[in-house]
């Protein structure tokens, strides 16, 4: 049945991402992925209530605008003629329009048909078209897939997510249609780890994965309450307050994506990258992968052209925390172990 | 933060018994003062704290004051007179007209976010569209009955309603256990746990709020302001009784401008902030504060109401919690903290310890499946399609209902091209889901050997856990000593909890090994009515010493565990005896034989064994 999606972009009255309090490794992480999306998604576990949706949702509105094919249901780059979709690549007419970058949520029990697309009830009954009608994958295309409770997400979708997270495209084959469109998101999840392990394969996929935690000084938790509440109170008039704040935000953001290419890594940065790798046996090649091009983007958002072992050393608990061989019997958390990994290699 | 118990006021007999006894009739009757909330003033508390009714009714009044700041309430009760009673009372208070709606458990999505009606577009040949129940509700009330069994779909969809503020939620819990509770995804983002189960239902009204103070209250809430003060305090005793989520003290701030409104402040006074705490923050603590001494102070106090000693009382009678303090002076910041904490001391129920315990180890969110076989549906695979009314959770498989229709054609008369296709033609797409499998380990926890099994069992566990997600596999465990059996480990997948749950292990004690069985058998038919497959696994010596009444005498125990064994082989549950006596024992080989069990001896179990025979059973 078609259904409305739930969206969140563009949304208006959303929080102001300057204003949330604390977890500046979550905002950390969440802004190296909108500078260099290839990083590879977001997990974000921890507790209820430590604002984790706040923060996604306030990103997507933070998020500068992008350009979009006129017309195209998957937000094809018109710029970019490699990555079209089949309607784009048979159209004549490349017109270009400015939309907000799609931030899509994945709820919990949607059915396969809302996430990948399916034929077009509605115009097959009333037209008699086969048409496709394409699902949250395509609405989320050059944008981010928002999955919360993703450690609740079923097995059959979990199997979707993973193949079309590494593909960057979705393959539709049922109801009589054959369809392929480009699906190329930042995957955000989110969840709390009492309720469930994510399953390796799908925690391999993200790029970068943050422990968050209540603060629990009363202080900070004062903060919060009192900005939530004063936002409750009168939405335009808060947003207003922090409009300039999320505006340099946003700057930052611009520039590091105009000053990534030009980001060095010089030798000696790669070589502690990989033996910090090696120190905690991480599997396969993709740790040291996201962790220099996160310490490029994290290098980048502070304006620097090349990066440094500081880079370095704050996105390592981010990249690498989740990949980590699981040992059940050691009773240290992965955090630790990196830091203790760190420890050894950089020197306290 | 510094917590001073207040002393008890002497002569009253404040032991067990005033303090929120489940209301008898003959109680009701009795000249007691009963507390009665007086209107528009909120109830201070005074001599009694309020009944459970009382608060109820507070929670009401605050609840239509702000209907969508609040986000609503959670309601656990059972069906009855008295949860008919606060909902008619609640929906007096609102404002004619506020939007009312019910929203089943197995509400389609289509149904719920709105979209297509299919047989009206069928009929019609053009598209009809549905409104959504969400739509409908908007800046309403909606009810979520047997909410303890929502859907984590169900719950996500609502828990995004709430917060874009849209509308107000009432979670209609009637869990009877400990551990059946309301999404917790919901359950955080509610101002009100309200619990009426223990409310009798002659219990009297008492004074009720009048919906034009409502109505006024609600004019007034948009000027209230609440001190700095104050929501330091809200937030130092949301800290201090172990709150994690921080939604919880704006809760109670929204609470506390409402009680303010309603009683006609401009600025949010101690008892506002009094009220909020005792109906928001107190029923959600999950620990009692630290008490520098506070407890000694407590125990020797010359209490005239219960001098005799409990030989086995629940835990959290233990910690009985003072009377709420006077608030008649004005307090000073740091005490209003303290005034705060003991109000929401004082508003926790008898036994609160136990209960915090339960909290603590309950199933996080209630399996997708509803009772019985795993539910068909839209989840899983398709497989295959069937004939059907896709107006439920399923989807129309549009080829195949063609299909269907397509002979027919002729005789229905279809000319100009259109089609002529029946309800009877409709198919719906099949779908498949497996069912968890959930392995209980049932360890023998007694005697001398104990310590040594509980290691073995909590590694095999662990190893266990850590592969259990490829397999979409949960484990439980539960173990028997003394005179009881208990479950340390409730079903999960969470490697996480269960290193908590199991890094403290008791041992020691005879061997109820009936009482064993008998809770393996309780959770297993427990999670099999959760849509999950159980096997067991026992790491005992099949010897017995305390039968199923808690006495000793090995042949009453021994008889009363082969009828245990008996019942679970009669359920069909796969099991696996891991006999842990050094040699192996007649006594464990005859029990296996009872359970139709696969026997493996095991004299010197090692985690990684265990766990790969753990593994095959029931597959």
């Amino acid at each position: 049945m078609t259904t409305q999606p739930a969206r969140l972009a563009p949304q208006r009255d959303a929080f102001p991402f300057a204003a949330i309090v604390g977890q500046d490794e979550m905002k950390q992480a969440l802004l190296i992925a909108a500078t260099d999306p290839s990083i590879g998604g977001v997990l974000v576990f921890g507790d209820r209530g430590t604002g984790k949706s706040t923060a996604v949702r306030a990103l997507a509105a933070l998020l500068p605008p992008m350009q979009a094919v006129q017309g195209c249901r998957y937000n094809c780059d018109p710029a970019r003629p490699t990555a079209w979709c089949d309607d784009c690549a048979a159209r004549p007419d490349h017109a270009a329009h400015t939309m907000p970058v799609p931030v899509v949520d994945l709820p919990l029990g949607a059915t396969e048909d809302r996430v990948v697309g399916a034929l077009d009830l509605e115009r097959a009954l009333t037209r008699g078209e086969k048409a496709f009608e394409p699902g949250l994958l395509a609405r989320a295309n050059r944008g981010f897939l928002y999955i919360d409770e993703v450690n609740l997400l079923e097995d059959h979708l979990v199997d979707l997510l993973i193949d079309v997270a590494a593909s960057g495209e979705n393959v539709v084959e049922r109801e009589g249609l054959s369809v392929r469109h480009p699906a190329r998101f930042v995957l955000v999840g989110s969840g709390n780890p009492e309720e469930g392990e994510l399953r390796p394969q799908l925690l391999d996929r993200f790029g970068l994965s943050v422990e968050v935690r209540t603060p629990e000084d009363v202080p900070s938790r004062i903060a919060i309450v009192r900005r939530r509440d004063s936002y409750d109170r009168d939405r335009p008039a808060f947003q207003q307050e922090w409009s300039a704040a999320d505006a340099e935000v946003r700057a930052r953001i611009t520039a590091a994506r105009a000053l990534l290419p030009g980001v060095e890594v010089d030798d000696a940065v790669l070589e502690q990258a990989t033996r910090l790798c090696m120190a905690l046996g991480t599997d396969g090649l993709r740790a040291e992968l996201t962790l220099l091009r996160a310490a490029r983007a994290l290098a980048a958002l502070d304006g620097a052209t090349a990066v440094e072992t500081s880079h370095l050393t704050r996105v390592a608990p981010s990249a690498l925390r989740h990949r980590l061989r699981r040992d059940p019997l050691d009773e240290a958390g992965s955090t630790t172990r990196v830091t203790r990994a760190m420890a050894e290699q950089f020197g306290p | 933060m510094s917590t001073r118990l207040l002393p008890l006021p002497p002569g009253e007999g404040r032991g067990e018994g005033a303090f929120a006894t489940p209301p008898s009739p003959a109680r009701t009757e009795a000249p007691t003062p009963l507390q009665t909330p007086p209107n528009p003033n909120p109830p201070l508390p005074q001599d009694a704290p309020p009944t459970p009714w009382a608060d109820a009714v507070q929670a009401a009044a605050l609840l239509a004051v702000d209907p969508i700041g609040t986000s609503g309430a959670s309601l656990r009760a059972g069906h009855g007179p008295v949860r008919t009673r606060w909902l008619a009372l609640l929906r007096a208070l609102l404002p004619d007209g506020t939007p009312w709606r019910k929203v089943p458990l197995n509400i389609p999505d289509a149904r719920l976010l709105g979209g297509l009606d299919l047989a009206a577009t069928l009929a019609a040949g053009r598209p009809v569209a549905e409104r959504g129940l969400l739509a409908e509700a908007a800046s309403g009330v909606l009810l979520l009955p047997m909410a303890e069994r929502a859907p984590a779909g169900l719950a996500a969809r609502l828990a995004t309603a709430l917060d874009a503020g849209t509308l107000s939620l009432l979670v209609l819990d009637e869990g009877a256990a400990d551990d059946e509770q309301a999404p917790s995804a919901l359950m955080d983002r509610l101002a009100f746990h309200v619990k009426l189960s223990d409310v009798g239902a002659r219990e009297p009204e008492g004074d009720l709020p009048a919906a034009d103070d409502i109505a006024a209250a609600r004019l007034r809430l948009p000027a209230v302001q609440a001190t700095d003060a104050t929501l330091q305090s809200l937030c130092a005793v949301a800290v201090a009784l172990g709150i994690a989520s921080v939604r919880a003290p704006l809760l109670a701030l929204r609470a506390a401008c409402a009680a303010a409104a309603l009683a006609g402040h401009s600025e949010v006074s101690t008892e506002d902030a009094t009220l909020a705490c005792r109906l928001v923050l107190a029923p959600r603590a999950t620990r009692l504060p630290v008490q520098d001494a506070a407890p000694d102070e407590d125990e020797p106090q010359p209490d005239p109401a219960p001098p005799e000693p409990q030989p086995d009382p629940d835990p959290g009678q233990g910690a009985d919690p003072p009377p709420a303090p006077d608030t008649g002076e004005a307090p000073a910041p740091g005490a209003l903290e303290d005034i705060l904490l003991q109000a929401s001391l004082a508003a926790m129920p008898q036994g609160m310890l136990a209960l915090l315990q339960a909290r603590a180890l309950r199933q996080p969110a209630p399996a997708s499946g509803t009772s019985g076989a795993p539910q068909p549906g839209r989840r899983g695979r398709p497989a295959g399609t069937r004939a059907g009314d896709p107006r439920g959770a399923e989807r129309l498989n549009l080829i195949e209902t063609l299909r269907a229709a397509a002979p027919w054609q002729r005789i229905r008369g279809a000319t100009g091209g259109r089609l002529q296709i029946r309800r009877t033609d409709f198919r719906v797409t099949r779908h498949i889901q497996r069912a968890e499998t959930t392995t209980i380990f049932v360890v023998d926890a007694s005697g001398s050997s104990a310590l040594n099994r509980l290691a073995e069992a909590k590694g095999a566990v662990e190893l266990l856990l850590a592969e259990c997600y490829v397999r979409r596999d949960q484990v439980a465990v539960l173990a028997f000593r003394g005179t009881g059996a208990q479950v340390l480990l409730p079903p999960t997948r969470s490697l996480v909890r269960a290193k908590r749950s199991l890094s403290a292990l008791p041992g020691g004690g005879g061997t109820p090994l009936a009482t064993g069985l008998d809770a393996g058998l309780l959770l297993a038919d427990s999670v099999r009515r959760r849509g999950g497959t159980p096997t067991l696994v026992l790491l005992t010596d099949g010897r017995s010493n305390v039968a199923r009444d808690g006495r000793g005498g090995r042949a009453r125990a021994e008889a009363d565990a082969l009828q245990a064994a008996r019942a679970i082989r009669v359920a069909g549950i796969g099991t696996l005896l891991v006999d842990t006596s050094p040699r192996p024992a007649a006594a464990a080989q005859r029990l296996a034989e009872t359970l139709a069990a696969r026997y493996l001896p095991l004299p010197y179990a090692n985690p990684a064994t265990l766990s790969l025979a753990a593994g095959r059973i029931g597959r």
